[in-house]
């Protein structure tokens, strides 16, 4: 059975079934870290004074300015491949797609850094309220980088774009979609950067 | 964003594009430079949300195309973030009346 209204749009909802699932799917992630969000303020509220900020100093501000400079790139090579496909050039496609996946093999090398550097010093999710937040967030963040990647490697390989070759549209607009998810994942790293580093 | 594209428009899309990256790097330098200001802990803190939200904007406006998506898309987002609200202060309201705020 054939998926309806992926190609052309639908005449009630004015869009194409993909992109409207994927948007009700980031509502629901929106609410997901949103929660995980409120958490992180009601225990900042609920921390002895100086706490956070106390143990927020512990983290690398170097390392993950690095790392929010890579995702923003990540995302721009992102769309830049979406672009370079509705401009018929499939080769410059497959390069912003292998551009866009080793931006986020960074990313995850530099939070495997990040995160061991911390249990040498002794430092787990189980040390303070802080870092168990901490854990929490950035760790449902690297599992959603991790998600997203597993996607760009199938679209990357000739198995995954083998479609371009028969229909084109339903592919670029395959992209399109992951490429929305990347960048709401992009988006809540711009907010985690600042709520755990540099508050 | 619609299918219909011509090779004009996606690479006037393009030039948004790189805009928009420079402005994001650029919104990343200042947020870690004000973190070192000598502000108050909640004039940081709303500085810093301010800068991520200039930064979401741009993200989700120009790369998700937002700014040009269709209103289905506008009012699923808009009941989100009404949810998203109370999600956040009910609790709070909760909270200011344990400790008797």
């Amino acid at each position: 059975m054939e998926v309806p209204y992926i190609v052309e749009e639908r005449e009630d909802t004015g869009l194409i079934n993909s992109k409207l699932g994927i948007w009700i799917f980031l509502a629901s992630e929106i609410m997901l870290f949103g929660g995980l969000f409120s958490a992180y303020i009601f225990l900042r509220l609920a921390a002895p004074p100086g706490d956070f900020a106390r143990w927020a100093s512990e983290l690398s501000v170097p390392l993950a300015t690095v790392n929010t400079l890579v995702l923003i790139s990540s995302s721009v090579s992102m769309v830049m491949a979406w672009a370079s496909l509705k401009l018929n050039d499939l080769s410059k496609y497959k390069m912003y797609m292998g551009i866009t996946l080793l931006c986020s093999l960074i990313f995850l090398v530099i939070k495997y850094f990040e995160y061991t550097g911390k249990f040498h010093h002794d430092i787990y999710p189980s040390s303070s309220t802080f870092m168990a937040i901490y854990f929490t967030l950035t760790g449902l963040h690297g599992i959603h980088i991790i998600g997203g990647m597993i996607v760009m490697i199938y679209f990357w390989l000739p198995i995954g774009y083998k479609m371009w070759e028969t229909q084109p549209e339903h592919f670029a607009n395959r992209v399109e979609v992951l490429g929305l998810y990347w960048h709401f994942v992009d988006l809540v790293w711009i907010f985690l950067f600042p709520v755990l580093y540099l508050l | 964003m619609s299918s219909e594209h011509s090779t004009e428009s996606i690479q006037e899309h393009i030039r948004v594009y790189l805009m928009v990256f420079g402005a994001l790097g650029i919104l990343t330098v200042v947020t870690v430079l004000a973190s070192y200001l000598e502000i108050s802990t909640s004039e940081g803190i709303f500085l810093a949300l301010i800068i991520a939200s200039v930064k979401a904007s741009l993200v989700a406006g120009y790369f998700m195309h937002l700014i040009t998506e269709k209103n289905t898309i506008i009012w699923i987002l808009i009941l989100t973030v009404v949810f998203f609200f109370v999600m956040l202060f009910l609790p709070l309201v909760s909270y200011t009346d344990q400790v008797h705020i």
